[in-house]
């Protein structure tokens, strides 16, 4: 199972806790682990990655052992660490405090 | 007996507050999607259980919430909250505004003017209004940024453009005002269902007289000396636009600067700013029984978004315009800087008519003698984005 880390109001609107998992077939990418949480929690659907273009919403960003993969392409595989659930692929808002 | 709930849409979250057809004692429930700017929530005339709700982030995009129970729970239509989701496609998307592009009843996405007078594409951002239908629970509009009209007619589950006004031959004239390019007014005529009129800021007004697939700009008469063209047939900043369902085709228009009145659905405008202190504003509404008696809320100016001279007060014309009379009575009268944004006016329909208000300072102001004296019923919430009502009996 692959473990993902929401933020505040996504946990929310998807009523979860912190962490989900999800099962994913095959490669564990940005979009095969994304695709695997919306079809789990389809109120998701448009809060994380653009309805149409399904590109990342520009205001978040996805981190995992301690590496920034934001600007990784969506197809590439995600650490090893990540693919064997003992670390989160975590999403959370861009912004750095206020 | 009567009573009535109004709905508050604010900066961090929505409330809603009811009381008996006395309007002095409230109950307050809320925050309702605590954190999240709640653009608008409108509740159907149909059913009044049913209430659509505008809930958007910077950060998360646009979410539609629905309830079925006059508030007490949410879900977002399609996705109801503790349903295992089938596996394939979507069945639904409740959020997902498309432009319509597509042949037959597409339009091609084209581009606006932008701040500079470049052209800018049409790109989603929120939805600033929520209309249900007259007659049907399942069927609402939603005026959108960038601007554009879109239609439900399965409770919010799915949405589709109704692009013959995005695709109007003057969209590359439109341009965004301060809030951005935004449809914010919707108003279904009770006596035509094929008539709808709509303002979109900085474009103007425009009227349907087929269900949406064609579009008029009603414009004339409006007058906007910050444009190349005051008299231009679009470009105008127009605020927000309120008609008294019993009277269609009489309209009051609040714009940018200047307060309005057409007495044949939009076809002519005549101003009625009269005495006013100030013609800038943004909330415009009219007596639920007096068509005659309309409400606005003037401001400073374009500058200085709050109301002149530190006093909260609303002016109320009972001729139609141009002779107002402050209304002061239970109003904080020195040292108030609040603004009342376009959607933050209400009205009920009890016999004597209650007047609403939020301001940006927290406040929602109510009135239950048409205006003579206010209340507040709440005081410090988040700053208000809208206020709607509805008359329960």
């Amino acid at each position: 199972m692959i473990r993902v880390a929401l933020p505040y109001h996504l946990r929310n609107l998807a009523q979860v806790g912190a962490e989900v998992e999800v099962e994913v077939a095959g490669p564990v990418t940005q979009r095969s682990v994304l695709d695997a949480l919306e079809a789990a929690y389809p109120m998701l659907r448009g809060a994380i990655r653009e309805h149409d273009t399904l590109k990342r919403r520009a205001f978040l960003r996805f981190f995992a052992c301690e590496e920034d993969l934001s600007h990784e392409s969506p197809d590439a595989p995600l650490p090893e660490a990540v693919a064997a659930g003992k670390e989160p692929f975590i999403v959370i808002g861009a912004i750095a405090g206020g | 007996m009567s009573r009535v709930r109004v709905l508050v849409g604010t900066r961090k979250g929505a409330f809603i507050l009811e009381a008996d057809g006395k309007r002095e004692s409230w109950q307050v429930s809320g925050p309702h999607f605590a954190g999240w700017e709640m653009y608008h929530l409108k509740g159907s005339p149909a059913d009044p259980s049913r209430i659509y709700a505008s809930q958007s982030s910077g950060w998360f995009g646009q979410m539609l919430q629905r309830s079925d129970d006059g508030g007490k729970t949410w879900h977002q239509p399609g996705t109801p909250p503790g349903e295992k989701p089938a596996p394939g496609p979507p069945k639904s998307a409740s959020n997902k505004f498309s432009y319509d592009t597509t042949d037959g009843s597409g339009k091609p996405l084209t581009t606006h003017m932008w701040y500079d007078g470049t052209q800018h594409p049409w790109e989603f951002k929120r939805v600033w209004h929520l209309e249900p239908s007259l007659s049907d629970p399942d069927t609402v509009y939603a005026g959108v940024e960038d601007a554009a009209l879109f239609r439900s007619t399965d409770g919010g589950e799915n949405w589709k453009e109704l692009s013959g006004l995005r695709g109007h031959d003057t969209g590359p004239k439109w341009q965004p005002g301060a809030g951005g390019m935004c449809l914010h007014t919707i108003i279904l005529d009770p006596a035509d269902a094929k008539r709808i009129y709509i303002a979109i800021s900085a474009a103007g007004a425009f009227r349907t007289d087929d269900g949406g697939a064609t579009w008029k700009p009603i414009n004339k008469g409006l007058y906007s000396q910050y444009i190349p063209n005051p008299t231009a047939e679009v470009g105008h900043c127009v605020h927000h636009i309120a008609m008294n369902p019993k009277r269609p085709g009489v309209l009051f228009m609040q714009k940018h600067w200047h307060v309005m009145r057409s007495d044949d659905g939009g076809d002519q405008w005549t101003k009625i700013s009269g005495n006013l202190p100030t013609d800038f504003g943004f909330a415009i509404d009219v007596h639920a029984h007096e068509p005659e008696t309309v409400y606005v809320v003037p401001i400073k100016s374009d500058s200085e978004h709050f109301v002149p001279d530190g006093k909260l007060r609303v002016f109320r014309s009972r001729s139609g315009g141009n002779e107002w009379e402050p209304l002061t009575k239970g109003l904080p009268q020195k040292d108030c800087y609040v603004n009342v944004l376009r959607d933050a006016m209400a009205v009920d329909s009890l016999d004597d008519c209650g007047i609403y208000f939020g301001t940006s300072g927290g406040q929602v102001y109510c009135s239950n003698d048409a205006g003579d004296s206010w209340a507040p019923i709440v005081r410090d919430l988040p700053a208000v984005l809208s206020v709607e009502v509805q008359t329960l009996k």
